[in-house]
């Protein structure tokens, strides 16, 4: 029929759009980043430590950005691990299918659909000035408090899919392993571990993408300062954190390089989510 | 006592009055008295959902799984309860094969057959686990098929060798007593006649429980047989005799394909 | 019989029910702590947001910081509100959601047809990159495309945009796990009688996973009106009400940052927060409601 391969063909020219957009935000970014690149070259500009806007001795480098991103997303998934792993058991495994297990995995739903910016708030108000009192960084802003906060942000996304992983592993597994005379924390870390690895892996990897990215509450707790990170309170800045308030008053080489660093962030994060899509493909 | 319950001396398991209720009052096992033989193959028989799987599941307490499940009565195994020891040490000495083959598909074969020692925690010397692993794959006729993969996955396993596998799982602990819950229903031909020999060759050492839906397999293998209905054990008497003699019209019936 | 005596000296049963049982208490408390932020964060939005909520905080712009200042001097709520903010996100989730929502629903409609096919694969991955974008990189390029290239200013269309290629790969992964949800007979029902394909596709499949588009189109608008970052690039903010799209304008996650930033107008902060996360927490019930009512 006619109609029906003209349809077929909208359809397809509808999917270039995706093409599209991907090939103008490549030659976009990359255009707005070639003056930094230029100006330092593209290995200068990665492992400078610079951030100086002074007119006429202008000079900036990524690498406090790409550590402090680093730092504060891992940091983030170490806190996160033990806590999305254990509500993961709670729901999937021991309280599965019950009523608690459903509340809890309501609430922990609820935590994905609280802003950015409203962690910051939070963090700023409750959880800062709690890690002043620790007395290690004077008001309390830093890598830590900002991967505490990166790490209650990434858990539901950790969680849902660790929830799927650990609710598929069959059930004959683990009753072999009980009829064996496990315990249920053997059959735990003897059965269901080991069968829902790759799937928790992949999860955790795609926790990790969003992390990387998550821009205004890391703004408004790691304390904005263009320095590698000295310590685990000492103050930094992430690639998107820096986007987000230098951005104000950036123009020219100053808004090229920021543009520069958001090109890197960009292809850190599709990379680190390809990683994480892929594994779940394959094995899940 | 009724006249339709096999009386054993020296039994290896007595079971009496075991009622099993799922929920508050949906009662799959009612009010069971039987003692098991040693040494020998009890069959339980009957049509789908009459208890079976409940009652053998009772038996090294693996029903307690289920959420909400009410259990009376009393499972004494060599004269003492079940219930008087835990659940990780019950279950070292009644050991269970289930109806499909379930070998762990991330172990190898050998970690597969040691599992329960490795899961236990239990910190065997290497030649303890060798001895074990080569007995019991021995004692289920396995280890010149698999000899040289001891170390590979076991999932390029026949289901039938994969269920040996699961035998060979279980009798790593020298269990006292091996439920098994239609162990053959997803094998073929070949790989049950093969399962069936290995059951008599173990009833030397073991004494086993089978619940079977083959009515020609409890007559061909088991000594004694267990008829159920609606989570009554309505009879259970010598193998031969029942399914020469049976006593009970309901046993008839089920034996002669009327029901089940 | 000595395998026997193997396994009794080493069974430790009793030092693994301990470890059994610590180790289910450790996941119970963790989990505690897990779900203890929402219920934290929850209770201090109301706790210092609900008393600045009345008819002025949705019917007025934003006070100035002398206003502000002065209410605070004389232990009063602070006067205004947050109806720019409001009209603003309004405005360009409108405009985001008349970009997205038309293309995504027919790219996710072409990748459902085109299930297995190498091309298609390589849209849905591109796909699930473009959801993975981090959003302050959406709002880089919607800078460079629309304020530097088309509005030649901040612009609410340039927020709009930003808005928009995050709400694209939301909605067409929804679309097309709807479609495939429909079971193939009814489409093949339609295709027996003869029917046209595009009549097929608007007139029974669109329909019969209606609820699920629906779901997948409100989660979406639920994800992008908190986000503030890809705002502060492209749309910068605004004093006063504006329905201008090549106009620079507020938004409530704007205003948050705004109110955030200046010391007289904490209070403003809690409420317009509150108001935020309630508007996208009821748009995520509903979604989830009617993904559930149907399915
Ligand atoms: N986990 C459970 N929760 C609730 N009811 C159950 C559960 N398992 C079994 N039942 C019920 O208990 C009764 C006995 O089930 P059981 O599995 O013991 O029967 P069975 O004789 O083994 O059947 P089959 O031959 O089909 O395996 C059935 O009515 C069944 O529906
Ligand atoms: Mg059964």
């Amino acid at each position: 029929m006619a109609s029906e391969k003209i349809i077929k063909n909208l359809l397809k020219a509808s999917s270039v759009i995706i093409l599209l957009i991907f090939a103008g935000m490549a030659y976009s970014m990359i255009r707005g980043a070639i003056p930094a690149f230029k100006e330092f070259g593209l290995f200068g500009f990665i492992f400078s430590t610079d951030w100086n806007p002074t007119e006429g001795k202008e000079s900036y480098g990524a690498l406090p950005f790409i550590a402090g991103t680093v730092i504060t997303s891992l940091l983030a998934l170490i806190i996160c691990f033990p806590l999305a792993f254990s509500t993961s058991l709670f729901i999937a495994e021991y309280f599965r299918k019950t009523k608690i297990a459903t509340i809890l995995s309501t609430l922990v739903d609820l935590l994905a659909g609280v802003p950015s910016i409203v962690y910051g708030l939070w963090g700023f108000y409750t959880i800062r000035p709690l890690i002043a009192e620790l007395g290690y960084s004077g008001q309390g802003y830093g890598i830590f408090t900002s991967g505490l906060i990166l790490a209650i942000m990434i858990i539901p996304y950790a969680t849902s899919i660790s929830n799927e992983i650990i609710s598929m592993v069959p059930n004959e597994l683990k009753e072999a392993a009980y009829s064996l005379g496990a315990t249920r924390m053997e059959v735990i870390f003897s059965v269901i571990l080991p069968n829902a690895r790759s799937g928790l892996v992949a999860g955790y990897i795609l926790a990790l993408g969003r992390a990387l990215g998550e821009t205004m509450a890391v703004t408004m707790l790691i304390g904005n300062a263009n320095i590698i990170p000295t310590g685990l309170f000492s103050p930094g800045n992430t690639m998107a954190s820096v986007i987000a308030n230098q951005f104000g008053e950036a123009d020219g080489l100053k808004l090229s390089s920021l543009i520069a660093i958001g090109l890197l962030l960009f292809a850190v994060t599709a990379i680190v989510n390809s990683i994480g899509k892929i594994i779940i493909r394959k094995y899940a | 006592m009724s006249d339709k319950i096999l009386q054993i001396s020296n039994p290896v398991l007595s079971i009496s009055n075991l009622s099993i209720a799922y929920g508050k009052d949906k009662y799959a096992v009612k009010d069971v008295t039987a003692d098991v033989k040693r040494n020998a193959i009890t069959a339980i028989m009957g049509p789908s959902g009459c208890g079976k799987s409940t009652l053998l599941r009772a038996i090294n307490r693996m029903h307690e799984l289920y959420p909400n499940i009410h259990t009376q009565g009393e499972i004494k195994l060599n004269g003492e309860s079940i219930y008087g020891i835990s659940t990780t040490k019950l279950r070292r000495k009644i050991g269970m094969v289930f109806q499909r083959p379930n070998p762990f598909p991330t172990m190898s074969i050998y970690e597969n057959v040691i599992a329960g020692y490795n899961l236990n925690g239990s910190k065997l010397k290497k030649s303890e686990k060798d001895e074990i692993v080569e007995s019991s794959l021995t004692d289920v006729g396995l280890l010149d098929e698999v000899k040289d993969s001891l170390n590979k996955k076991g999932n390029f396993l026949s289901g039938g060798q994969q269920q040996r596998l699961c035998v060979a799982r279980a009798l790593a602990f020298k269990p006292d007593v091996i439920l098994m819950d239609e162990p053959t229903s997803a094998l073929d031909p070949l790989s049950t006649a093969k399962i069936e020999d290995l059951l008599v060759e173990l009833k030397e050492h073991y004494t086993i429980i089978l619940v079977t839906h083959n009515m020609s397999q409890a007559a061909r293998i088991s000594d004694n047989a267990m008829f159920m209905y609606l989570g009554e054990l309505v009879e259970y008497d010598k193998t031969k005799v029942m399914f020469t003699n049976p006593k009970d019209s309901r046993t008839e019936g089920y034996l002669t394909g009327k029901f089940g | 019989m000595e395998r026997e005596a193997i396994i009794g000296e080493k069974d430790h049963s009793n030092w693994r029910e301990l470890k059994n049982r610590l180790f289910f208490g450790t996941v119970v408390v963790l989990a505690g702590i897990t779900i203890s932020p929402i219920l934290l964060i929850v209770y201090k939005l109301l706790a210092k947001g609900l008393k600045q909520i009345n008819f002025d905080f949705f019917l007025k712009v934003a006070p100035d910081t002398l206003q502000a200042m002065t209410a605070v001097r004389n232990g009063e709520i602070i006067p205004g509100g947050i109806a720019n903010g409001i009209t603003g996100t309004i405005l360009m989730v409108v405009v985001a959601s008349l970009i997205a929502i038309p293309v995504s629903i027919v790219i996710g409609i072409f990748l459902y047809e085109n299930q297995g096919k190498k091309y298609a694969n390589l849209i849905r991955s591109l796909t699930d990159i473009l959801q993975g974008v981090p959003s302050v990189v959406l709002g880089l390029i919607a800078y460079i495309w629309i304020v530097q290239g088309v509005t030649k200013g901040f612009s609410a269309l340039a927020g709009s945009v930003a808005l928009a290629i995050m709400m694209l790969p939301l909605i067409i992964r929804s679309t097309e796990e709807t479609m495939k949800m429909i079971p193939i007979s009814i489409k093949e029902a339609g295709a027996a009688l003869g029917v046209p394909y595009h009549k097929i596709i608007l007139k029974v499949m669109i329909p019969s996973g209606f609820s699920g588009l629906m779901t997948g189109i409100l989660l979406s608008i639920s994800r992008v009106l908190g986000e503030t970052a890809p705002l502060m690039l492209t749309t910068l903010g605004s004093t006063t009400i504006n329905f201008n799209i090549t106009k620079p304008t507020s938004a409530v996650p704007l205003q948050i940052w705004e109110f955030y930033n200046n010391p007289n107008m904490i209070d403003l902060v809690w409420s317009s927060s509150l108001f935020l996360m309630g508007f996208v927490l009821t748009l995520n019930i509903i979604a989830k409601r009617i993904s559930m009512k149907y399915s």
